[in-house]
């Protein structure tokens, strides 16, 4: 792949995007899914599950690539980020990254001014 | 009251078996329409057995076993404070795909104290059928 590259996604999250990601993932935590709950918690309303946005920050990382082969396995070898602000479930993700040298794509996610993720590192092969 | 003793404990192996429609649903989820995770003709076509699971299908696999830290009572963690704090994943083997037994286990990693917040780190290790590691995780949770 291409050193320098530059890469860029943007996801719109719909208002039950929580709602399947639960049950695709199995975190059921209300804060994800029911609006009461989250507001008796101090949010303005339900948030995005992390481990979502993450898969976001997977999927850019690989964009373009052969995501997994038989012989090598994934093309995404490793990726490690640090959860940051809360995302909500209106507003675009924008999940933002410039390849480096040696497979090494740092990224990060944003929601408007909110930074979701930051420091997000894959290692791509 | 922090249990530094418990750092290195292991919980007992899950074990989880991989469904094509299970892929199917988490890649929905996630709004990935890559043809290897959804497409099995084309999964097959590039040599795989199966649909193939996207590299943080790990979540589904062994995500089930943060909650034996979570619910740890010898760590007694306020479920309620819980925040993720930071997450690592590696994929050093072969791409999962349906039809495979994950077997995951999970540890208790490193527990430490900074200006009133609380990191757990769990580690996860997962092994499919055959023996190779599919994923190696490293879980932070912050307790505020």
């Amino acid at each position: 792949m291409d050193d320098h590259r530059q890469i860029e996604l943007v996801v719109t999250p719909d208002p039950y995007v929580t709602v399947r990601y639960a049950g695709a993932s199995g975190d059921f935590n209300p804060i994800h899914i029911d609006e009461e709950y989250a507001r008796a918690a101090g949010l303005e309303g339900r948030i995005l599950h992390g481990l979502w946005t993450m898969a976001q920050v997977a999927r850019a990382a690989v964009q373009g690539a052969e995501v997994a082969t038989p012989e090598d396995g994934y093309a995404l070898k490793s990726l490690s980020v640090q959860f940051r602000g809360m995302g909500k479930l209106f507003g675009d993700v924008v999940v933002r990254g410039a390849a480096e040298a040696d497979g090494v794509v740092k990224l990060d996610a944003t929601q408007g001014e909110t930074r979701l993720i930051r420091n997000a590192r894959a290692l791509i092969h | 009251m922090l249990n530094s003793e418990r750092i290195g404990h292991e919980y007992p192996p899950l074990v989880y078996a991989v469904g094509r429609e299970k892929i199917r649903e988490y890649a929905a989820a996630v709004g990935d329409t890559e043809p290897l995770y959804t497409d099995l003709d084309a999964a097959r076509a590039a040599g795989f057995a199966d649909l193939v699971a996207p590299p943080m299908f790990a979540v589904v696999y062994a995500g089930g076993g943060l909650e034996q830290g979570l619910f740890d009572p010898q760590l007694g963690i306020d479920f309620q404070r819980v925040v993720h704090g930071a997450q690592e994943f590696s994929w050093p083997g072969p791409a999962v795909v349906a039809g495979d037994e994950i077997t995951s286990v999970f540890s208790v990693g490193e527990i430490r104290e900074t200006a009133g917040l609380v990191f757990y780190e769990f580690g996860s290790r997962s092994v499919n059928q055959a023996g190779a590691t599919v994923c190696e995780g490293k879980w932070t949770i912050i307790v505020r």
